[in-house]
């Protein structure tokens, strides 16, 4: 989502570029990058032909100069009529999304693509993101239990020289109980004992259900990393209904094969899984044909398809109502919150714990989207508490969080 | 205090000790319903052993079974997602719903793909978004485990599955030849459908000469249409406009119940009972009954007469208003007083004035009509330019079909939607009859007494699954449109004729053909469809030319008619049973019944004197007696005998039924011929439930009559009834306020009189704020919304329909007749009937009862572990999760509504099917049928499944106000969070229940709560602070009506009384 507001920004800043500073003959080129990715980088790329045709050059290899201003905003009555646009649907399969774009973004955009140029590789891995944390707590440990040894042989010196003491002075008592038999020790020993005991006790039975960094094997080797990272697309393209339900929907497979009509193999990075074993992009490509009874070669789905059973990584249990049209349109939440570096997943596995005090720590200090009075800026709903208004213009508020609004109540998220 | 009595029972009404010990103890079970292996625990030699052995294996299995893994969840992705199909996002779609000759437009509530919810189509001129308790329990149906799922052919002993449909159109094609061109009968209930009735007509032309088709209706309401047909020259049934008229005058119509079309006449009629505060004005409403129907316990005034007397009661009005009758004495004074009232009523407001009678016997129909005439309703209350389809069936048609089958002269019968084996009145001369045609053939989606004798059985889409049109009433379309793909391999009724009659469409296209036709392009009929609604903008208004010539015959027929014997009985039908044909739907057999409050049966209702002579009980005399029969569920029975047909039927004591009148109900007892096949064929629930009464209708030459001469012979024996009304009992406590329109009008205040004085007691106790002072617990705030509920106890009729809506929406449990008889019913909403006034005829509250959602909970400050709180929307919040079923909030509760689960009746626990070694010991089938599969596709998938051991109780469908507050927060709106439709108030309808955010004072329910003068809490006086109010109750008629006794002193023993009202 912050790529998104980002591109929203870039959008509105492109706009607002144009509309006060279009008497420089500026470089159109940025904004272009801006209403590319945002339009249509789902599907297109500049230097190669992706899902739809590269666009670089578009507009030399169609019949007229004018002929893709036309064909933006009117796809569907031009694949009926157009021949250049059927061609276009013949060869690549699927039909582009129709737009309502003005003719100076076409025109921006193809100025951009047409500028592009292949940017140099990437350094390497980019592995070294920053040292990690030093972990202290082996060496702290390892201390403890040294003081604790020298502790003890101290401890022992003490009584065998009390006990010289005394012989000296004529006391005679009997041999020292070997600390192994000390009832004291003994007692301690199993204090502890019990304490360890039970905070690993309690602890598991909170973890049990908890399946946090589960990281199942999936039917295909699907690669959040090379989709949302490296290509860029955006969650929302295959995720739909993280904005309009509460489930945000694993795609059709129809929706995969929207691209993988006409990306049939994996030219990226190869891709190599924790244990060292190297995936086949192009063979996964071909599983999911296989599950959508596509035929490559002749383009055509000439077998039944057969849904994919994916694994599912991320449960609640059945007592609880989540509802991520709430998180993601209303409380303008990034993906990557609950989910974690999605785009950095090879293979997804649980980032959260999504436990309940999980859950009430976020609500707790998450602030909402409050209507302010004066500005008229917020979510409008919010201006039926009436009391925060007041609370926040005495300044004994200065911003109301999700717990303020009843959020961390047992009915909020339990009927 | 100072309080008229309003009593639920008899016991209540005594204060027998009985009921004050089950008022004491309000929860007299057993810990767990296992009390054999309890007894076996505790007197075990070395009980503390075997506990700890018990509890070690238990933990240790606990351990087992819950941990060690994790079970490996799929999640499975559509392959081609439609368009219009969010996951998770429900859809919906305008429909109608259609049950023999009942039509009521709906939205159906669609979630990834399964119907779950239906709901009133508010767009309905007819109804206004009003359903009934069948319109909402019908989802259900659709999930039947009884229902077909395969074309079949009978080989005399079995079905067997007919592979596909084109060999049982080879299999139909080839048994048709060999009728030897004997006439094609098709046998229907009553059918509205513009393009099945093309269908019909195309198909009955290709086939032999003499075909036809006969409409017939279980409940017959032939009388009316012949009458019609005589005095107006029009064989229909003209639309009544209720909302029209000033005085209504039932003869024994349940029009708010079961009479034509209850949904559309409560709607009309709750329109004249809203009282305003500023301009009271109501409708007056008189009734005339034997038995006691939904409607008379609507009634401002009602009196009482034998069924056989109708004609003379119908007579003495006609003649009274002066019409050219004479009338035969009528005997009871009382009934004579009632005449006069009603006269006098009727005269004073010509021309909005409605009579109306239940009655199927012509006579008595024409003898209306001119009642009606004489009036000025013809034209004005009754309007002949739209007429009503309902029913349509003349009895002597079937009557006609019967013979003939017999005769043998019937060359092959098609029945659909129908089940004369069941419900006619010589169901064995049917059956006969039919074994004698070649070609029997039944298009009946579930297995019943029909379909089981047919030859041939190609069941038909469930409405549901169903494209097809509707015309209630002329110019009043409403379209069915599929809301799910057939479940099973069934084909459409229509389809099947197309197909037989040589057409190869499918019903589907014709039926686009014909209205894309009729609206005149693709477009309209889209709109049509999405609005399930064709209707005519403005009404026309027109009377019909009268005719005076046959009243003269008809009043002198039934001056002759006498009653028979001593006693009479009069067949009627339940709100949520109606004439059979959901029996097996377990949401309805659980509804209670209005008054009675019995589920899962029928029973003889009978008044307190005649139990006293017949079965020698004196329940109001006797204390001791009157215990011995209310506290047990086990009902004595009599022997009823009709026409030389008996049944053994337990015994209901109910008030208020004319003392030698006896009422059964019908659409009990149904039954396989095959008795072993019961449960499968005709279903789980209504095997064993109650006993068939349709034996006891009678044919008079001309229509089937529903009543009769009767005896009554005790018996000995017992059977159990489960009867919920003594569970929830308020213990005489000021829960109702209740005036009469005059005294209203003349002292506003005075009705609320009582709580005002009871409040400023408290006033001691805290400080000036009421609310705030009065609490040792403190205020909270309610920043932005607070939930709040009002219910006009004036237009709650009764109906039942919110109760099966708040169970469709909430997922709540059914439980069976064996665990209601336990108390263990699960309703979260139940209607409490009270009784009050003059013990023979008393008068009727009916009060619906929820979680009040207390802003000073008395359950919330009992629960151990925090389960039950407070929420900032003022919503008492239940956490099924946290619950560990100590029960105390549900002892703590005054108003009695918490639920505990004592069974796991959703199929929620791990393990499946352990609960059935108990099925016939302490549950039935039908307490585990939600742990189906199919039947469990119903569910809500937004509310969690309770699993045993949890209280439960109403949470003003939070799920909606959820839902309400994401669509606000999304469009930015607050103001959708104003009027939010909760499933009760969805489904009234009277529209008696309003719902929404009481802080925004432009909500429906705070503009509600400004009529401080009717405004209520029930059990203010406890400081309870609930989120639900009521508006008093105001009855337009001129006894005297209130709360306050008559007289200081007297008891309320009515029936040591003589009747001084009225």
């Amino acid at each position: 989502m912050s790529r998104y507001r980002k591109i929203v920004q870039k959008v509105f800043a492109s706009i607002l570029f144009i509309v006060f500073v279009s008497l420089g003959n500026t470089s159109f080129a940025a904004d272009g990058e801006a209403l590319f990715k945002a339009n249509c980088a789902n599907c297109h790329k500049p230097l190669e032909d992706y899902t739809g045709p590269k666009l670089q050059g578009a507009r030399a290899r169609q019949p007229n100069l004018e002929w893709a201003y036309k064909w933006v905003n009117n796809v569907n009555a031009m694949l009926e009529t157009d021949p250049y646009a059927k061609a276009l649907l013949a060869k690549y399969g699927s039909r582009m999304s129709q737009f309502n774009l003005p003719k100076e973004d076409i025109k921006a955009i193809l100025d951009y693509a047409d500028a592009y140029t292949a940017p140099a590789a990437l350094a390497s891995g980019g592995g070294a993101a920053g040292a990690p944390a030093e972990d202290n707590s082996l060496l702290f440990g390892i201390l403890t239990l040294v003081l604790a040894v020298i502790a003890l042989i101290l401890l022992q010196v003490n009584s065998s020289l009390r006990k010289l003491s005394e012989e000296k002075d004529g006391v005679i008592r009997s041999e020292p109980v070997p600390f192994y038999r000390n009832k004291s020790y003994i007692m301690m020993g199993v204090l502890v004992l019990f304490c360890l005991g039970g905070y690993i006790t309690i602890n598991a039975a909170i973890g049990l259900g908890r399946m946090k960094n589960y990281q199942p094997e999936q039917p295909i080797y699907y690669s959040h990393k090379v989709h949302a990272g490296t290509n860029q697309i955006s969650c929302l393209y295959c995720h739909g209904g993280a904005q309009d339900s509460k489930h945000a929907n694993i795609p059709s497979v129809n929706v995969c094969m929207n691209c993988h009509m006409a990306i049939k193999e994996y030219k990226g990075d190869p891709i190599v899984m924790e244990d060292g074993k190297s995936v086949n992009g192009t063979a996964e490509i071909q599983k999911l044909y296989k599950y959508a009874g596509w035929n490559p070669d002749i383009k055509k789905y000439d077998k039944p398809g057969q849904p994919i059973e994916w694994i599912r990584i991320h449960n609640l249990p059945d007592h609880v109502y989540f509802n991520h049209s709430q998180h993601v349109k209303v409380g303008k939440q990034v993906c990557q919150t609950c989910h974690g570096p999605i785009q950095e997943m090879p293979q997804v596995y649980q980032y959260a714990e999504l436990s309940m005090g999980w859950c009430i720590n976020c609500h707790r200090e998450s602030k909402v989207n409050f209507y302010n009075k004066e500005s008229g800026e917020g979510n409008k709903f919010y201006s039926i508490y009436e009391k925060f208004h007041q609370d926040i213009k005495d300044k004994k508020l200065d911003s109301v969080t999700v717990e303020k609004i009843g959020g961390t109540e047992c009915q909020k998220c339990h009927y | 205090m100072s309080n008229k009595k309003y009593w639920q029972s008899f016991g209540e009404l005594n204060e027998s000790e009985a009921y004050k010990k089950s008022a004491k103890d309000e929860f007299q079970e057993e810990l767990l319903p296992l009390a054999d292996l309890d007894d076996g625990l505790l007197n075990a030699k070395t009980p503390r052993r075997d506990f700890l052995k018990y509890l070690g294996f238990s933990t240790a299995a606990a351990t087992i079974a819950a941990s060690c893994e994790m079970p490996v969840r799929k999640a499975v992705p559509y392959l081609h997602k439609p368009d219009d199909l969010i996951p998770g996002i429900a859809n919906y779609y305008a429909s109608t719903y259609v049950n023999e000759g009942d039509i009521t437009p709906v939205i159906v509530k669609q979630r990834d793909g399964r119907p779950i919810k239906i709901e009133g189509n508010e767009a309905s001129t007819i109804t206004n978004g009003g359903t009934s308790a069948q319109v909402q329990a019908s989802v259900l149906d659709l999930y039947d485990t009884t229902r077909l799922r395969y074309p079949m052919q009978s080989d005399g002993k079995d079905f067997k599955e007919v592979t596909s449909f084109d060999a049982f159109d080879k299999l139909i094609a080839g048994a048709m030849g060999t009728t030897g061109g004997k006439p094609t009968v098709l046998l229907t209930s009553t059918i509205t459908s513009p393009t099945t009735l093309q269908i019909i007509t195309e198909f009955l032309a290709k086939s032999p000469s003499g075909s036809r088709h006969v409409q017939y209706d279980a409940i017959s309401y032939s009388g009316m249409i012949l009458a019609n047909h005589a005095t107006y020259g029009k064989k229909a049934i003209p639309s009544y406009h209720f909302d029209n008229a000033k005085v209504i005058v039932s003869l024994d119509a349940d029009f708010l119940g079961t009479w034509l079309s209850p949904v559309e006449f409560t709607a009309q009629y709750t329109k004249n009972r809203k009282i305003n505060g500023e301009k009271p004005e109501m409708s007056r409403h008189i009734q005339f009954e034997g038995a006691f129907s939904l409607t008379g316990s609507n009634a401002d005034d009602r009196f009482l007469h034998k069924p056989s007397e109708t004609g003379a009661v119908a007579l003495a009005i006609l003649s009274k208003l002066g019409g050219a009758v004479t009338a035969p004495a009528l005997a009871d004074a009382n009934l004579n007083k009632g005449i006069d009232k009603a006269v006098a009523a009727l005269n004073a407001n010509k021309g909005a004035g409605l009579v109306v009678s239940g009655s199927n016997d012509v006579n008595i129909q024409i003898v209306v009509n001119a009642i009606n005439e004489i009036i000025g309703a013809n034209g004005k209350t009754i309007n002949w330019a739209i007429t009503s389809n309902y029913r349509q069936g003349v009895d002597a048609d079937i009557v006609k079909l019967v013979d003939e089958m017999t005769a043998g002269s019937v060359g092959a019968l098609l029945v659909y939607e129908t089940n004369p084996a069941y419900t006619y009145y010589d169901s064995k001369k049917f059956s006969d009859g039919l074994k004698k045609v070649p070609v029997t053939v039944s298009f009946n989606g579930t297995m019943n007494e029909t379909a089981e004798l047919c030859k041939f059985s190609i069941p038909a889409n469930h409405w549901l699954e169903s494209w097809g049109d509707t015309e209630a009433k002329t110019g009043y379309i409403s379209l069915l449109q599929p809301t799910v793909n057939p479940l099973f391999k069934t084909r459409a009724f229509e389809t099947s004729l197309l197909k037989w009659s040589g057409n190869p469409s499918e019903y589907e296209t014709y039926f686009k053909t014909y209205w894309v036709g009729k609206l005149g392009s693709a477009d309209a009929y889209e709109k049509g469809l999405q609005q399930g609604l064709i209707q005519p903008a403005a009404p026309a208004v027109a009377g019909a030319t009268f005719s005076n010539a046959p009243l003269a015959d008809a009043a002198a027929k039934l001056a002759g008619a006498k009653g028979k014997g001593a006693y009479e009985v009069v067949i009627y039908q339940k709100v949520s049973i109606g004439s059979g044909k959901q029996a097996n739907n377990p949401w309805l057999q659980e509804t209670p019944d209005p008054l009675s409050k019995v589920t899962w049966d029928n029973y003889a209702i009978m008044s307190p004197a005649l139990a006293k002579t017949i079965l020698g009980l004196d329940i109001i005399g006797s204390q001791h007696q009157g215990d011995g029969y209310e506290v047990h569920p086990e009902k004595p029975t009599v022997k009823v005998t009709v026409n030389g047909k008996s049944l053994e039927l337990p015994v209901l004591i109910l008030p208020g039924i004319h003392p030698n009148v006896i009422a059964v109900a019908l659409g009990y007892g149904r039954q396989s011929a095959n008795k072993d096949r019961t449960i499968e064929y005709i279903g789980r629930s209504a095997t064993g439930a109650g006993f068939n009464a349709y034996p006891f209708v009678t044919y008079d030459g001309t229509g089937f009559i529903y009543s009769a001469a009767v005896d009554i012979v005790k018996t000995g024996n017992t059977y159990p009834l489960g009867q919920t009304q003594v569970h929830g009992s308020s213990e005489s406590r000021p829960v109702i306020y209740e005036t009469s329109l005059t005294q209203f009008i003349a002292d506003p205040e005075r009705v609320l009189e009582e709580p005002r004085e009871e409040r400023k007691k408290l006033i001691p106790f805290g400080g000036k704020e009421y609310e705030k002072d009065a609490t040792i617990y403190g205020q909270y705030d309610r920043p932005g919304i607070k939930w709040g509920m009002s219910i006009d106890l004036n237009t709650c009729t009764g109906c039942s329909a919110c109760v099966v809506a708040c169970t469709a929406e909430n997922n709540v449990s059914v439980v069976g007749k064996t665990q209601v008889m336990k108390a263990h019913e699960m309703h979260w909403l139940r209607i409490d009937r009270y009784f009050t006034g003059d013990m023979n005829n008393p008068d009727v509250v009916f009060q619906p009862m929820l979680c009040q959602h207390c802003d000073n909970a008395p359950c919330e400050n009992v629960c151990p572990v925090a389960a039950t709180n407070h929420s900032s929307e003022g919503l008492n919040q239940m956490t099924y999760n946290r619950c560990i079923g100590t029960r105390y909030c549900a002892n703590n509760c005054p108003f009695k509504v918490r639920r505990f689960n004592w069974l796991d009746f959703n199929g929620a626990d791990s393990f499946p099917d352990n609960q059935m070694p108990l099925i016939g010991t302490d549950l039935n089938e039908v307490t585990i049928q939600m742990n189906d599969d199919l039947t469990r596709m119903v569910l809500n998938p937004d509310v969690t499944v309770r699993s045993r051991g949890v209280i439960e109780k109403c949470s003003f469908c939070v799920q909606r106000l959820q839902d309400s507050k994401l669509v606000a927060k999304k469009a930015e709106d607050p103001s959708l969070v104003r009027n939010v439709k909760v499933a009760c108030a969805q489904a009234c309808p009277g529209g008696c229940i309003t719902f929404g955010n009481v802080n925004d004072k432009e909500s429906e329910v705070a503009k509600v709560r400004t009529d401080k003068n009717r405004m209520f809490y029930v059990l203010d006086q406890l400081h309870v602070l609930p989120n639900v109010s009521y508006m008093a109750k105001i009855k337009n008629s001129d006894r005297h009506i209130t709360n306050e006794k008559e007289e200081e002193g007297a008891p309320v023993e009515g029936a040591k009384k003589e009747v001084e009202h009225a």
